[in-house]
């Protein structure tokens, strides 16, 4: 599927994949998340857990929620956050935050007790996002992040990718808005067959 | 005074709320003489002594279950037809309360059956399209849980009611076809053309106190489905509604 | 057993139970498949009664295939699947757990049902006892051995029928031995322990078996 991608990320920045349609961007994520096995080539996380894989330490926000509209708002995240499990790298210092609390920063507290399917597509997806916040886990790997999020809610999510990599957390994202986050490298996509990248500092 | 008056929710729980109070009343004088009549006035039966009076409750538990049926033939109609909006709320109060009364038949039939049969089912054309009945009922109310959106589910349950009603005689008439063909004599004699008035009128009491019974209770359970239905849109509302405090908190990162 | 498989527990126990679940769905089935049976076979009440254990079974055995096809696949559909996967947590263990929550969801009730179905079959209180004890002692070993069929078809859209088709082999063995355990109860000669035995270590034997052959096919599934 791939060839020729190397990429190196501190932590602390973030790695947006940008790409044409196809071009293979949410199987590169899925592929880092450890759901696509890796084909050749390695994939390395200094100061990780020895005994973890590498996609343990990662966060996966892909297109679906994994919300159970039958389940209340609080049930769907105490379940996500009693089973994930936390891992902790030297450089990450990430805290983890309480289910409420990541409901009342990401603005849907009051619908708490609310079965999940009440929910808007919006406040779905924040559901979701709440998700990354009640475990630490140093690495984010988010597919097109901001889908099905207005403006104010697109500011709340950056402000939180922003304060997730200014507490030593990587971020991989592949979208097409521009995302206006603190410490960003690039990596381009392209169809040929020597799949050429770009890497480089956009905004520092 | 037509049913459309009561379309409007609202009104029709302004209806329930002077109606249920006479209504409540109504049904327990009838339960109240019925019972008495059926224990104490009516006489035992010279082969089955006092176990004949079982037949008090299941005979008119029987009725209502077929009664219950055809009131949710009825609503579907509404729903399907005539479009009332309350409609899908009398055919979905009226299913629970159906398959409890097409139970108690059952139970009662079988406890009846015991020491006649000597076992507690047979395979009696009677009983055995009582209890296709009651899958039905069952799988009617699995309907209506199954599906989150009550207004779809009233569409599909009104549609599978609809068919049921029409498919019933058929099934009935097959299940008796069957069953004269594997065993030619009744089981089961029930009555028969001449009832002693002494055994009718206990058992006509019965029958109404089991209907009012029924109509307690359904417009009790349509009561309820409305506030359940008012809570959900609520609770939708609700969370439709921006956060109190959102408004300040969106434009700053947060943490 | 730590926190998280208790969370999972409960979580899918209240995923079945609530609206949209399809906990009861099984006993209504079985209700159905119990009653469809005589107008088969006939009304002979002697004939049932000495059917009635292996029409039970039956029954428990086509009402479990039906539940199946949903055990993993509610969860692939909303992406829930790929997070279990990378949650760190043992997959076998997840999956025994899964399993463990859908059989109290969706096996316990048919065994609480048997007895009452067992009335209709005009079975003996002993007979009746025998077919819920080997239905309690079975019908774990159906749910763990559905669990590799439900999630070698977990990624088809329409796979309930390619499931049943697949786990039915793979069934007959708790099949004959649940019958004959209960059979056994009923005539004298055979003793009920050594089918009812053999039974309980069929259980026991998937619940390695499914949950390691499920956890593989699981992670095939996600790419």
């Amino acid at each position: 599927m791939f060839q020729d991608i190397s990429f190196h990320l501190e932590s602390g920045s973030a790695l947006v994949v940008t790409g044409a349609n196809g071009i293979g961007k949410s199987s590169l994520l899925r592929t880092l998340a450890g759901l696509v096995p890796l084909a050749g080539g390695t994939l390395r996380l200094d100061g990780g857990e020895e005994d973890r894989a590498t996609f343990e330490h990662a966060h996966y926000f892909g297109h679906q929620n994994a919300v159970k509209p039958s389940l209340s708002v609080l049930e769907n995240l105490e379940f996500w956050m009693s089973f994930t499990n936390a891992v902790q790298t030297p450089d990450y210092e990430g805290a983890e935050i309480l289910p409420r609390q990541a409901l009342d920063t990401l603005g849907i507290a009051h619908t708490c007790d609310l079965p999940a399917g009440f929910l808007s597509a919006g406040q779905t997806r924040r559901l979701a996002m709440a998700r990354l916040l009640v475990t630490a886990r140093p690495v984010w790997l988010m597919d097109e992040p901001t889908s099905a999020l207005d403006t104010a809610s697109e500011k709340q999510l950056l402000g939180l990718m922003n304060a997730h990599l200014a507490s030593g957390g990587m971020i991989i994202t592949a979208t097409h808005t521009d995302l206006a986050l603190t410490s960003t490298q690039t990596l381009n996509l392209q169809a040929s067959d020597a799949a050429t990248q770009t890497i480089g500092d956009a905004f520092s | 005074m037509s049913i459309w008056d009561y379309a409007n929710p609202t009104r029709f729980l302004r209806l329930v709320q002077v109606v249920l109070p006479w209504l409540t009343g109504l049904c327990v004088i009838a339960f109240a003489a019925g019972l008495y009549m059926s224990f104490f006035v009516a006489p035992e039966d010279y082969q089955q002594g006092d176990t004949v009076r079982i037949m008090y409750i299941h005979v008119p538990a029987a009725w209502l279950a077929m009664m219950c049926y055809s009131i949710m033939a009825l609503s579907s109609l509404g729903t399907l037809v005539w479009k009332h909006p309350l409609a899908d709320v009398s055919a979905k109060c009226a299913a629970p309360i159906g398959a409890a009364f097409t139970f108690m038949a059952l139970v009662t039939g079988s406890l009846w059956g015991k020491p006649m049969w000597g076992t507690y089912w047979v395979w009696d054309a009677r009983l055995t399209s009582v209890l296709v009945l009651l899958i039905m009922y069952l799988g009617l109310m699995t309907l209506w849980r199954t599906m989150e959106d009550p207004i779809r589910a009233g569409k599909a349950a009104a549609i599978l009611t609809l068919v049921g009603a029409l498919n019933l005689p058929i099934i009935k008439f097959s299940v008796d076809w069957w069953n004269t063909l594997h065993q030619p004599a009744s089981v089961m004699r029930a009555g028969g053309p001449t009832i002693h008035p002494d055994i009718l009128w206990p058992l006509l009491v019965m029958a109404i106190a089991f209907t009012l019974l029924f109509f307690v209770l359904h417009l009790m359970a349509m009561r309820n489905e409305i506030l359940r239905r008012r809570v959900r849109s609520l609770r939708l509302r609700a969370a439709g509604a921006a956060q109190p405090g959102t408004v300040a908190n969106a434009t700053q990162p947060a943490e | 057993m730590s926190s998280w498989a208790l969370t999972l527990f409960k979580r899918d126990l209240r995923l079945s139970v609530r609206v949209g679940g399809s906990a009861m769905v099984g006993v209504l089935f079985f209700l159905a498949v119990v009653t469809v049976i005589p107008f088969g076979v006939g009304p002979d009440l002697n004939l049932l009664s000495r059917i009635g254990p292996a029409i039970l079974w039956i029954g428990a055995l086509l009402a479990t295939l039906l539940g199946l096809d949903r055990l993993f696949q509610a969860d692939r559909d909303d992406g829930t699947l790929d997070l279990m996967l990378m949650a760190g947590r043992p997959l076998e263990l997840v999956v025994l757990i899964k399993c463990l929550a859908h059989w109290v969801a969706t096996g316990l009730p048919l065994v609480i049902a048997a007895p009452m179905l067992a009335i209709f079959l005009n079975l003996e209180p002993a007979a009746m006892g025998a077919v819920t004890v080997t239905l309690l002692a079975g019908t774990p070993a159906l749910t763990l051995i559905g669990a590799i069929g439900a999630s070698l078809t977990v990624s088809l859209r329409r796979g309930g029928l390619l499931l049943a088709v697949l786990v039915v082999p793979l069934a007959i063995p708790v099949l004959i031995f649940g019958v004959s355990a209960a059979d056994a109860a009923i005539h004298d000669p055979v003793p009920f322990l050594t089918p009812f035995l053999i039974l309980c270590a069929l259980s026991l034997i998937a619940a390695v078996i499914g949950p390691v052959a499920s956890a593989a096919a699981l992670r095939f599934a996600a790419d």
